[in-house]
């Protein structure tokens, strides 16, 4: 296992002027050994070349990456010891799910005794024991996935295990169980993982620390509930949460930090409020929705164009489409941002 | 349009792909499909649309029998999964050729409304390719609706882009739904997806027509465990009981005080089974909760929920918070549920007793 730095840029075309020439923008960060990370954003945001980089797959126009302060820019995947799970299967069909897993060992030399034992453990791990002696080529798509994520976390000794999106192919259903699967093979094993997705379930899930990306920029690097409670950037309040933050121009209530332009609410922390309470602002519903078991109400704000939603339990009168009311807005979840950054 | 399916059943070769039902959409109305892959709902569209014809049964069009009428001499728009596009049409003859197929007028003038409903307007000159996915079924959906046809059916028709543009998408769809008069069909397999479009819900499962009514209603008071189970995100927990004198007991001595109707005779000692939705266990105790100690399996984290798995005396059960908490695994966790809250199912899996609402 290793401690992964990297401190670079990359353009897929030469000579990068503008910052859309970019796949990836100046960064630096690292991920501390034995992590469990995402990256997390919507596609052409630059998360994939970035586990690419990790990898050894794309080698940065700029600048390098280090593991354990030895750089390694230059080296191949298999160099860097680097396992690696995909989106879809990758599996011998003719071989068996013991082969398969054992796979990586064996071309690694590790003595018979130990791939038995190591394959036994995965096989649990990931509840596939009595399909060891079966062949791949009979089985299901997700077993097959299952088998892919067994082979990347097999060997004891690799620097990180990268997935690239590995539960695309995964009945909804079974995503559940494997989420939790992964989770507790971090838990077990401690290795460093890092894990691509478009998806904030996956992402929050599985990892302690989440790197919410767009358009090549890192927003914000933190765990599920900083994204949450303290989004950095304007983009991770939208993109975080179904539906995200609300954002309104600050002078629809009183009370603003000096500079902030923009306060940001999520829908869980809109509040039903009374006329005229401070913090609160007046507005016209427009959608009352029935969740089953909670509404979601939308409104605009009484004398401009901005939008809040509200996520209100049904234990009080719900304002229906039409009607007007005040919301809450400003409490001690609210942020405040300026230039799409937060200050308060 | 009243589409009426009366006594339909599908079979393709040995295997039955829709058992017999009946079926009456709601005009100018959404119905929701809701159910797993291979519940059916891909196979029931086909019907309505005269893609297929049933192997018996009638299909009726505002009381007009259109059994095996193909699609062709039908009024029926669709959008699927797979963004369907023209590719060598801009996007501008995409929208326009149902339009020109009719021979109608001002179809410039119709083509950018519908292009700015959708806001695909400065694409207008592009070809498909040359959008993203969004923006391509976002063409899909503005062709459809170009053809005002009097029922629209929609497979999955989000279930390929990214949840942010689903969220975007879902409510224009939503709102242009309610704005039209078209009779709409709508597929899907997340159970959060119907209640957003909410209108009326047909729930599939195995090729079963097991209920069909206003979404919420179906939510509140699933006739059975398949309905509950199908029509839950998460899984509705679900617990075997037996009945007692004062409700139901479950494993490990928890009771819950829950009153049940007349049982008969062999009320007592009834195998039941209770459904607790995730939403009503609670981290935080009420008066008059039961307590159920447990250990954290795993927390799921949508952005807007915390979903625990949490190992408890009465089994694993998964519990809904609203916002982001983080649990440790096999940390220590007490979970209170109110026995209000609780469904019952008899031993045939029918519904007995649905919690009351507006009372929590």
């Amino acid at each position: 296992m290793a401690r992964i730095d990297l401190d670079l840029a990359h353009a897929y075309k030469p000579n990068p002027q503008r910052d859309e020439d970019y796949a990836l923008l100046p960064l630096k960060m690292s991920f501390a050994d034995g992590g469990a990370y995402a990256l997390l954003g919507p596609s052409g945001c630059g998360k994939t070349t970035m586990l690419n980089i990790i990898s050894g797959l794309v080698t940065p126009s700029h600048g390098g990456v280090k593991f354990d302060g030895k750089d390694v820019t230059t080296l191949t995947p298999q160099q860097r010891n680097i396992a690696q799970v995909f989106q879809f299967p990758v599996i011998y069909d003719t071989m068996t799910v013991a082969e398969n897993l054992a796979f990586p060992l064996r071309n690694r030399g590790v003595p018979p005794e130990r791939i038995k034992q190591r394959v036994g453990a995965i096989a649990e791990m990931l509840e596939m024991s009595r399909q060891l002696d079966m062949r791949a080529a009979g089985l299901a798509a997700d077993a097959k996935q299952k088998i892919s994520l067994g082979r990347g976390l097999v060997r004891e000794d690799v620097s990180a295990v990268l997935f690239d999106e590995p539960l695309t192919v995964i009945d909804p259903h079974l995503k559940w169980q494997l989420r939790r699967k992964l989770k507790q093979i971090h838990h077990e094993l401690k290795l460093t993982l890092v894990y691509v997705t478009h998806d904030q379930v996956e992402a929050l899930t599985f990892a302690d620390q989440v790197v919410v990306m767009t358009r090549g920029r890192a927003v914000q690097i933190g765990s599920a509930s900083q994204l949450f409670e303290r989004p950095q950037h304007t983009f991770v309040g939208h993109f975080i949460g179904s539906p995200g933050m609300n954002f309104l121009p600050v002078d629809v209530a009183p009370g603003a930090p000096a500079g902030a332009t923009t306060l940001g609410v999520r829908p869980e922390y809109v509040t039903l409020a009374a006329p005229n309470t401070a913090g609160a602002v007046a507005v016209t519903v427009t959608q009352a929705q029935d969740i089953g078991t909670y509404w979601l109400v939308t409104a605009t704000v009484a004398g401009s164009d901005a939008i809040v939603r509200a996520r209100l339990s049904p234990d009080q009168p719900i304002p229906k489409a039409g009607e007007a009311a005040w919301f809450g807005v400003v409490g001690r979840h609210t942020c405040f941002y300026k230039n799409e950054e937060l200050v308060a | 349009m009243e589409l009426t399916l009366e006594r339909i059943e599908h079979k393709v070769g040995a295997q039955t792909w829709l058992h017999p039902l009946d079926l009456t959409l709601v005009p100018r109305a959404v119905t929701v499909l809701l159910g797993a892959t291979q519940a059916g709902k891909t196979t029931l569209m086909r019907v309505m649309a005269g893609l297929d014809t049933p192997t018996s049964g009638r299909v009726k069009a505002d009381g007009h029998d259109v059994t095996g009428m193909p699609v062709r001499e039908r009024n029926v728009a669709m959008v699927y999964q797979q963004f369907i596009n023209y590719p060598s049409m801009t996007v501008a003859d995409n929208i326009a050729s149902p339009l020109k197929l009719r021979g109608e007028a001002n179809i410039t003038q119709r083509v950018l409304e519908l292009a700015k409903k959708l806001h695909i307007e400065p694409f207008l000159k592009r070809l498909p390719a040359e959008l993203s996915g969004g923006q391509q079924q976002r063409v899909a959906l503005a062709r459809a609706l170009a053809k005002k046809a009097p029922l629209m059916l929609l497979d999955e028709p989000l279930v390929n882009l990214d949840y942010k543009l689903r969220e975007e998408l879902r409510e224009e769809l939503t709102q242009l739904f309610a704005a039209g008069d078209s009779t709409v069909v709508y597929a899907t397999t997340e159970p959060t997806e119907a209640l957003l479009l909410g209108g009326y819900t047909a729930v599939l499962d195995a090729g079963e027509l097991l209920q069909y009514g206003p979404t919420a209603e179906v939510f509140r008071r699933p006739k059975s465990i398949r309905v509950a189970r199908a029509f839950s995100d998460p899984p509705m927990n679900l617990v075997a009981g037996t009945a007692a004198s004062l409700g139901v007991s479950l494993a490990a001595g928890v009771n819950l005080s829950v009153p049940l109707p007349a049982l008969g005779a062999a009320a007592v000692s009834a195998a039941l089974t209770i459904g607790v939705r995730a939403s009503a266990l609670r981290v935080h105790g009420r008066d008059g909760d039961v307590a159920l100690p447990g250990t954290v399996e795993l927390a799921e984290i949508s952005g807007s929920d915390t979903f625990v798995h949490v190992d408890t005396a009465i089994g694993e059960v998964v519990v809904q918070l609203t916002g982001v908490h983080q649990f440790a695994l096999a940390s220590s966790i007490t979970l209170y549920l109110n026995p209000s809250q609780v469904y019952v199912f008899d031993a045939a899996g029918d519904l007995l007793v649905a919690p009351s609402f507006g009372e929590r």
